[in-house]
């Protein structure tokens, strides 16, 4: 399959891209692991229905006594009333097990339907990276929402009535068949006429399902990543081709609705014409036996027996009706499974051991990788960082430095060479403890909505308010924070829209701070954190910095330099590895970077006045709270203008 | 019922499709109503007049007529899915369109799962009501009437008795369809928030793995999961507690028709026929009432979910073209800031008396503080905010007076958050201009350094890289992300820290670039490095939302300010150094 032009970007190949393909009843039957524990408020419901349904037999039966005992001329008026209150209470009772049945039916259904999203969601929270990147956020979405509630209309809508429908189509040809064989034969004729249709159109139907299912998704994603991007569509004046290219997904979701109604349009109608079929067998088989002088038919076993093959294909409708659903679900469960059955890449090893608080050592030994295997993107990496040290990685952009901090959280895993942490192979460590290790600044700050306080927190969710506020001294937070509406109280909103990148970054610096890792990662940290407010944090992570390991990656050149090893990294491989100082001396490719960063053109600088020296040092050094101090610095100017 | 009626304004251009599908439902029942007949006249005339030339004819009638209402019941159920289908892919298309329309300050605000559930499942919703129950409600009341009516004219005494239940029926529908709404309402809702709380689990990934916060989102997600269930079963609940009573309810009508109309038979007023036959119409009408029952229940989630679809459609855009409002001309440059002051929530001010004029041509750096308002200035430029006072003017038109339309084509913006769609590379660098050619898209990617790392990838420019860029290095999403501004080919360009992930080198070069690009642009350019800046015709130093200094490099390393403090900080690596250490001793000394 080519890529599809649905989405506000363009389009794009994944997982969803599965051909159309017929049904297939194994995933469908997998839904049982879901159906089990509630076997026996499922076993409940189903003897309910079958006493409603014999209730519900009852009451013509009383009512034919009462038109039978007012014609008598001896009836008394309390014989009617008791049995009309006769019939009243079989009517309260019915309503009673109706409700009880209702109720118990829609309570497993949806613990059912429960269970089932959270089975999808915790396996999510398993799947590697690579899943993540491949399948787009809103057919993830559409799985769990849409699919699961398919699944849901079959398990609390129609399996409910299949027993009896099966039971009751099995009685009436039973009694058909001895009441007359030869008629009920005739009847009969009908039902391969039934299985033909259902056979000819089930093929189509899955198709038509399929299709529905994946231009529903198709909707979910365009949908959700045109939201989340709705600010460059404003800003490139996207509008109107999106809304054509939205409009398009649509009418294709569209088509495929209207593919699928119609053949069930066409399904459900036919099958009242071959149940009508039956009757005029019946009619006229019947006719000609009479004609014929057989003395076993006569009018009234043909109206008995027309009675009996309505009767029949009224559940056979039923049936019918669910298959229907029975297709749809199967097409969903299909997809569900089809998460549920991908292998997170990444899983904890038979017997991987908890890996505790670590000292903290680091190294990669030999380690290779690629995204994609055949096209590597590390070769042969050797990085050590011994307990409390501070390393840096230094180097182009997509030299694979962010790829390096990805192998270390075991977001991947290599393709050969080995990542030791203490000495243990991070593969042979659980996940959750070598993670719990680790405190890392991604390179894209990501914050959910809720408040500030319960952002920071998510570094370590025990920590008190205390060390929250702490944690946000620290690197300089604390003060904006306290500016906002509601402090630290304040909602954040979604990714952090109400604050500014640099501030958006700030926290999240403190909610990696506030985990207390044996393993700091900074990943471009500080990248949009003005100068100030960097030296500030730099300052500060001196201190922190001294009881753990930490490895750093910058652009910004000076905020690594008193790394105790710098690994310059290009094009994959460690091209040079040292000292700031013996990297200088080297000449290489980090002498070049770093000049081309502080060619602070040396005659331009002195041309600058003398004074300003002193008055930054002033300016920096004159108070030492950290956070506070750049604001100072700021105000002071300030009221100088002013 | 407002709900209700604007959502049948969208069912009204397809109502030929709707009184096509009722007309059909009727035929059906007719078609129904005639098997009966057929059946007694093969029983009746041939089967007991021995016509036995005509059993054939009998049965083929019979199977005839069921063809026919086939064929009713086919069209009746394609215009029906028809119509219904139709009717949300307008709404759809409907939301789509204004979403696009709203503004940034609603999305500030919104959660991505909350408006993408109302787009699918409550439209949804409404569907399942505007596609076949509506057609049935109408049946039924048809039914419902002719049932009647036949009632009547049978008996109108026991029809009227038969009715006694029936207030209280309408009075029981009414107290339902006021509780349940809510109920039906918080269970959207609910879905709503499972859905953005999914959503936000999903594309914050990994952050969850990072911090090894999985049992954290999980009992997240499960209490949203717990809460969505419980009120679907306490709504459910409900609902079958409600549907068991009208069928009591309309069961206890049956039974007065029994007792009155027995003891009216045992005194002779009555004859037993009319009351069997009163029976039989009376099951038949209550089971149409009680479908009406049914059918409330549809028409109330409807309407929860239509209010919800309504909720958007009706907020209004803050920012959008006045009536009236002419695209502005092709642009020059010239940039003018009049006393501007904005607020986000028009109360706290975050940026305040902003003067500026920038003259064609001219590049402006601005400088400033985490959170001092930099990002804030230049989103004003294209109007993704209105000012909250003051005017901002371009070429001498206040932008107020423009249409967006016009004046966004003609600005060029990298926003401080890089976001690429998943789509090829060469579709994200044309986002804004997609019918640029090849030639002008490898340009830009020139410009961007960019093009050497698209040429080493096997599929170039095809390239599809995942949802917000995945795939590529943040430098490399950053670069595209300029390729996708430069192709613009804007007046006025706007780089927000649009280099802040890319390394010094790759910087320069794109620097280099940039200098002949910008030499007849209006640029501004917001940078924490500043070799980014210090080319710039004007530097403005930004300080919780005032301008505090404004000039050339060398006018503010003159002057000694904030500029100059920075300038050190960063140029002179050395002063640095001694700059920490004395401060570190000077922390030390105070503890
Ligand atoms: N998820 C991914 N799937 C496939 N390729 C990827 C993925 N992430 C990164 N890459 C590729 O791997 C290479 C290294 O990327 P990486 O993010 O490690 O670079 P980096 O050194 O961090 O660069 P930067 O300084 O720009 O952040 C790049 O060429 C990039 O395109
Ligand atoms: N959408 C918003 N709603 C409410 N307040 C906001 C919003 N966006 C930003 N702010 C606030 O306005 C102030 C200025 O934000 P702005 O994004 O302009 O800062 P900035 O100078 O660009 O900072 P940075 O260097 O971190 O990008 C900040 O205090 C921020 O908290
Ligand atoms: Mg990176
Ligand atoms: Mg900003």
């Amino acid at each position: 399959m080519g890529f599809h032009m649905h989405g506000p970007g363009g389009g794009r190949l994944d997982m969803d891209d599965i051909s159309f393909k017929d049904v297939n009843f194994k995933h469908l039957g997998r839904t049982k692991e879901f159906l089990l524990p509630f076997w026996w408020q499922l076993s409940l419901a189903m003897v309910l229905v079958v006493a409603i349904a014999a209730l519900g037999l009852e009451g013509p039966v009383i009512i034919g006594k009462v038109v039978d005992l007012i014609q008598l001329s001896d009836t008394t008026n309390q014989q009617l009333y008791s049995l009309v209150a006769l019939y009243f209470g079989v009517q309260v009772l019915i309503a009673v097990l109706r409700y009880a049945q209702t109720y118990i039916m829609s309570w497993t259904g949806q613990k059912i339907l429960y269970s089932m999203r959270k089975k999808l969601f915790v396996h999510l929270q398993d799947l590697g990276l690579d899943f993540y990147d491949k399948l787009q956020a809103g057919r993830i979405m559409s799985r769990v929402t849409n699919d699961v509630e398919a699944i849901n209309q079959l398990l609390s809508g129609g399996s409910l009535s299949l027993l009896s429908d099966v039971v009751t189509i099995f009685g009436i040809i039973t009694v058909m068949l001895r009441m007359n064989s030869r008629l009920a034969l005739v009847t009969f004729i009908t039902v391969p006429l039934l299985f033909l249709t259902i056979y000819s159109l089930q093929g189509k139907m899955t198709r038509a399902y399929h299709k529905t299912r994946r231009r529903l998704a198709d909707i979910t994603a365009n949908l959700q990543e045109s939201i989340s991007g709705m600010r460059i569509i404003q800003a490139f004046s996207r509008e109107d081709l999106n809304a054509e290219r939205f409009s398009n997904t649509n009418e294709q979701n569209f088509r495929a609705q209207m593919e699928a109604a119609r053949l069930r349009a066409i399904f459900f109608p036919l099958v009242d014409v071959i149940g009508t079929l039956g009757v005029a067998l019946v009619y006229y088989y019947g006719g000609i036996r009479m004609s014929l002088g057989d003395t076993l038919v006569s009018v009234g076993t043909i109206t008995v027996f027309v009675n009996y093959t309505n009767r029949f294909f009224w559940p056979v409708r039923n049936l019918v009706e669910v298959w229907d659903l029975i297709l749809q679900a199967a097409v969903s469960s299909e997809r569900v499974f089809e998460i549920l059955d991908t292998k997170p890449n990444v899983v904890d090893k038979p017997g991987a051991i908890d890996l505790g608080r670590v000292q903290g050592h680091v190294e990669f030994k030999n380690v290779t990788f690629g995204y994609d295997p055949s096209l590597p993107v590390l070769h042969n990496v050797n990085i050590e960082a011994k307990p409390d040290e501070t390393i840096a990685l230094v180097g182009p952009t997509g030299a694979g430095k962010s790829s390096i901090i990805n192998l270390l959280c075991r977001f991947y895993d290599v393709q050969s060479g080995q990542i030791l942490v203490d000495g243990h192979d991070i593969r042979d460590v659980t996940i959750q403890s070598l993670r719990q290790n680790l405190g890392i600044v991604l390179q894209d700050t990501v914050l959910f909505s809720g408040t500030i306080r319960e952002n920071i927190r998510y570094g370590r969710l025990d920590a008190t308010d205390e060390e929250v506020e702490e944690a946000a001294k620290i690197v300089g937070a604390h003060e904006f924070i306290m500016r906002q509406p509601e402090g630290y109280d304040t909602q954040v909103r979604e990714r952090g829209s109400r604050l500014s990148v640099g501030q958006r970054q700030l926290l999240a610096f403190a909610r990696a701070l506030l985990a207390n890792p044996r393993i700091l990662i900074l990943d471009e940290a500080t990248s949009s954190v003005d100068a100030y407010t960097e030296l500030q944090i730099q300052r500060a992570l001196e201190k922190l910095l001294k009881g753990r390991t930490s490895i750093v990656i910058a652009h910004r050149l000076s905020t690594i330099r008193n790394a105790d090893r710098i690994y310059v990294i290009d094009h994959g491989t460690v091209k040079e590895v040292g000292t700031h100082e013996e990297l200088i001396a080297q000449n290489g490719l980090y002498k070049s970077l770093y000049e081309k960063q502080f060619a602070g053109e040396p005659e331009d600088y002195k041309a600058a006045p003398v004074v300003d020296m002193t008055e930054a040092k002033a300016r920096l050094g004159g108070h030492s709270q950290p956070g506070t101090g750049v604001r100072v610095a700021m105000e002071n100017s300030n009221s100088a203008d002013h | 019922m407002k709900t209700l009626k604007r959502l049948l304004a969208f069912a009204l251009p397809y109502w030929k499709a709707y009184a096509g599908a009722l007309i059909m439902v009727l035929g059906v029942t007719g078609l129904q109503l005639m098997q009966p007949m057929l059946a007694r006249w093969i029983v009746d005339g041939i089967y007991a007049n021995h016509q036995w030339s005509l059993l054939l004819w009998g049965s083929l009638a019979m199977t005839g007529t069921a063809a026919a209402s086939a064929v009713f019941g086919y069209l009746q159920r394609y215009w029906m899915s028809w119509a219904g289908q139709k009717v949300i892919y307008d709404i759809r298309n409907r939301l789509y369109q204004h979403l696009q329309q709203l503004s940034f300050s609603f999305y500030d605000k919104a959660q991505t799962g909350q408006l993408m559930s109302r787009v699918t499942a409550d439209v949804e919703q409404t569907r399942m009501f505007l596609s076949n129950q509506m057609i049935q409600i109408v049946a039924a009341g048809v039914r419902f009437l002719a049932t009647f009516c036949l009632m009547l004219s049978l008996d109108w005494r026991l029809t009227l008795v038969a009715m006694i239940p029936v207030p209280v029926l309408v009075w029981r529908a009414e107290i339902y369809a006021m509780v349940i709404r809510p109920m039906f309402w918080s269970i959207q809702q609910q879905l709503a928030v499972l859905t953005a709380t999914l959503q936000e689990n999903v594309t914050g990934q990994r952050v969850v793995k990072a911090f090894a916060r999985k049992d954290f989102e999980i009992k997240k997600f499960e209490r949203d999961n717990l809460d969505l269930m419980e009120k679907n079963v306490n709504t459910l609940r409900a609902s079958a507690f409600n549907d068991s009573l009208m069928t009591l309810l309309t069961e206890s009508s049956l039974a007065i028709i029994l007792l009155w109309g027995g003891r009216e038979v045992m005194r002779g007023a009555l004859t037993v026929g009319t009351l069997v036959a009163f029976n039989t119409l009376i099951v038949q009408m209550l089971q149409q009432v009680r479908m009406l029952g049914m059918w409330i229940s549809g028409a109330t989630r409807t309407i929860a979910a239509g209010d919800r679809i309504f909720e958007i459609l009706d907020t209004k855009a803050e920012v959008s073209d006045k009536p009236g409002a002419k695209p502005i001309p092709k642009i020059q440059g010239r940039v003018t800031f009049e006393n501007v002051s904005f607020a986000y929530d028009g109360e706290h001010m975050v940026l305040e008396d902003i003067n500026l004029d920038v003259k064609p041509g001219e590049t402006i750096a601005i400088l400033g503080g985490t959170g001092s308002g930099k990002s804030t200035l230049i989103n004003l430029i294209p109007r993704f905010y209105d000012v909250t006072k003051g005017r901002i003017l371009i070429d001498g038109h206040d932008i107020r007076d423009v249409t967006l339309d016009s004046l966004r084509r003609q600005i060029g913006v990298v926003t401080q958050e890089t976001f690429l769609f998943s789509a090829s590379l060469r579709d994200n660098i044309a986002y804004g201009k997609p019918e640029a050619s090849d030639a002008e898209i490898r340009r830009a990617a020139e410009a961007a350094h960019i093009d050497e790392f698209i040429d080493s990838l096997p599929d170039g420019y095809n390239t599809i890289i995942g949802e917000r860029g995945v795939g590529l290095s943040g430098g490399q999403k950053q670069r595209v992300a300029i390729a996708r501004a430069l192709l613009m080919d804007a007046r006025i360009l706007i780089l927000d820290e649009s280099t802040s992930s890319v390394d010094v080198e790759t910087e320069m070069k794109i620097q280099e670039a940039f200098n002949k690009l910008l030499a007849d642009r209006t640029a501004f350019i917001i940078a924490q490095r500043l070799s980014t800046v210090r080319n710039a015709d004007r530097i403005i130093v930004l300080d919780k939302g005032r301008i505090v200094e404004e000039g050339t490099h060398e006018e503010l390393l003159a002057r000694g300010g904030i500029y100059t403090a920075i300038y050190n900080l960063q140029f002179k690596g050395q002063e640095e150094n001694e700059l920490r250490n004395e401060s570190a001793t000077a922390e030390g000394g105070e503890k």
